[in-house]
């Protein structure tokens, strides 16, 4: 940071010495220089106060629309008249961890329901968005957001690739186990050329989406079939 | 002034006129082509023209914000803290900034979000602060801001199209999301069904079209000095 302050450009300096005395002198003292830069931190912060009062709401609103965009590229405006958003809940699994869930409900019967799951992919977490029909079909995948090599493994993106739209449709009826794999692993998907974690990752995250809403409804139907 | 161009010591050009601070910074004190500053964001951002050009804008605006406050300020800081003191003022002008595009451009904010908040590590903007703000007026100092962040924004969009063009075969691609509806026309495809290459869109890609930008600055600059030599008979070395 010093280098910077070594060559002041003398022809451009304005004489500091016109400023005279009081300021001068003050500027030296330690308690000036500590309360200038707790005065200036204090109204920075006051700004940001300001601004985040400002601004809260719209990006919210902004962020929400969103991800309302995302939820219907995967689940059809026929399957629901709730507002999924509104019913998401967080629920906590042994194997997923965290992941939040929207169902989408018409006339009150649960339809299907979107996961947004997180695996981790080349360059830091992959979130997805799966959506499966009541029957453990797959509607659609897409990935909401990742940090993949830009033109390698991007292809995972709907704007790029048809790529995550070979999910739709399958179930674990559907796909035996062991083919839930890139081509790689002797599974039945596509990996990129150059990039085969990232596709892993996606094949994780859509598996344990499935795999997770298999042992939700075992579990309800034991529940239901006990009393 | 030497033949080297690291850090900042090139010093603020002898002004001519008000005008003239926002004008050399364009071409003959160009932050990215000859301080060699602000490189990060420079080869971060510019994988296409647009995020260029949206990065150049955003820097542009925060130069000519911290410019002005740490001018109207240059007297009452003490050089100790200085520092600091710069940062927390560039910090939080930057945090209002991405705040503000988020609110009201959110579709922007899509495409730039990640790279506002780097602004704060750019040294262009600290450097400015320290060489020119703290010893020239406001006026002067929001021009120097201004020239500075357009002569940044153009060497961006150089770069993020040559990268663009190279890397996807399109131009100016998601413009429309950055500039409005109006500017639609200026998404070109340059080569339709264009595999492209994909180095010049992998990092060592921004290295490469960097150099030859600079050496092509190089050229000009030495040809613009013959043809002095020749009018003027007197030799002025640029470099």
């Amino acid at each position: 940071m010093n280098e910077l302050s070594q060559t002041p450009p003398a022809e451009a300096g304005e004489q500091r010495i016109t400023r005279p005395g009081l300021l001068e002198a003050w500027r030296e003292r330690v308690a000036y220089q500590a309360l200038s830069l707790g005065l200036v931190c204090a109204l920075v912060a006051l700004a940001l106060l300001l601004g985040n009062q400002l601004t809260r709401q719209r990006i919210a609103d902004a962020e929400l629309q969103d991800r309302l965009a995302v939820l219907r590229q995967v689940l059809p405006q026929s399957l629901y008249d709730n507002n999924p958003l509104a019913d998401a809940y967080r629920i906590e699994d042994a194997e997923l961890g965290m992941l939040e869930v929207y169902p989408a409900r018409r006339e009150g019967q649960l339809t299907a329901t979107a996961f947004q799951v997180s695996t981790i992919g080349y360059g830091g977490p992959i979130v997805q968005l799966i959506a499966l029909d009541s029957e453990g079909r797959i509607l659609g995948v897409r990935v909401l957001s990742h940090k993949e090599t830009p033109g390698l493994a991007d292809k995972i993106e709907v704007a790029r690739s048809d790529w995550i739209k070979g999910f739709d449709g399958l179930s674990l009826a559907s796909t035996p186990l062991d083919q839930w794999a890139v081509k790689k692993d002797g599974g039945q998907f596509d990996q990129f050329a150059g990039a085969t974690i990232t596709p892993r990752a996606i094949v994780k995250g859509v598996l344990r989406a499935l795999e997770f809403q298999a042992r939700q409804s075992t579990a309800q139907s034991n529940q239901e079939t006990r009393p | 002034m030497s033949s080297q161009c690291g850090s900042a010591d090139v010093t603020a050009p002898k002004p001519k006129g008000l005008f003239n601070y926002f004008s050399s910074a364009l071409w003959d004190y160009n932050v990215a082509l000859v301080q060699m500053l602000a490189l990060c964001p420079a080869l971060a951002v510019t994988t296409t023209a647009t995020n260029g050009l949206g990065m150049g804008l955003a820097t542009t605006l925060v130069l000519m914000i911290t410019n002005a406050i740490i001018s109207a300020l240059r007297h009452s800081i003490s050089p100790a803290v200085r520092n600091p003191l710069m940062i927390g003022i560039i910090a939080g002008v930057v945090t209002l900034i991405d705040m503000a595009i988020n609110a009201w451009m959110h579709e922007l904010y899509k495409v730039l979000g990640l790279f506002i908040a780097l602004i704060v590590t750019n040294c262009a903007v600290l450097g400015r602060a320290e060489s020119f703000c703290s010893r020239n007026p406001v006026l002067p100092s929001i021009l120097d801001g201004a020239g500075m962040g357009i002569g940044f924004t153009w060497v961006l969009v150089v770069i993020g199209g040559i990268r663009e063009i190279l890397g996807s075969g399109t131009l100016f691609a998601q413009a429309s999301l950055l500039l409005g509806e109006h500017f639609h026309w200026l998404e070109i495809t340059v080569f339709p069904d264009f595999q492209g290459i994909l180095l010049a869109i992998l990092p060592p890609g921004a290295f490469i079209v960097l150099g030859f930008v600079l050496a092509f600055k190089r050229v000009i600059d030495r040809r613009r000095a013959e043809r002095r030599v020749r009018t003027h008979g007197e030799l002025i070395v640029l470099q």
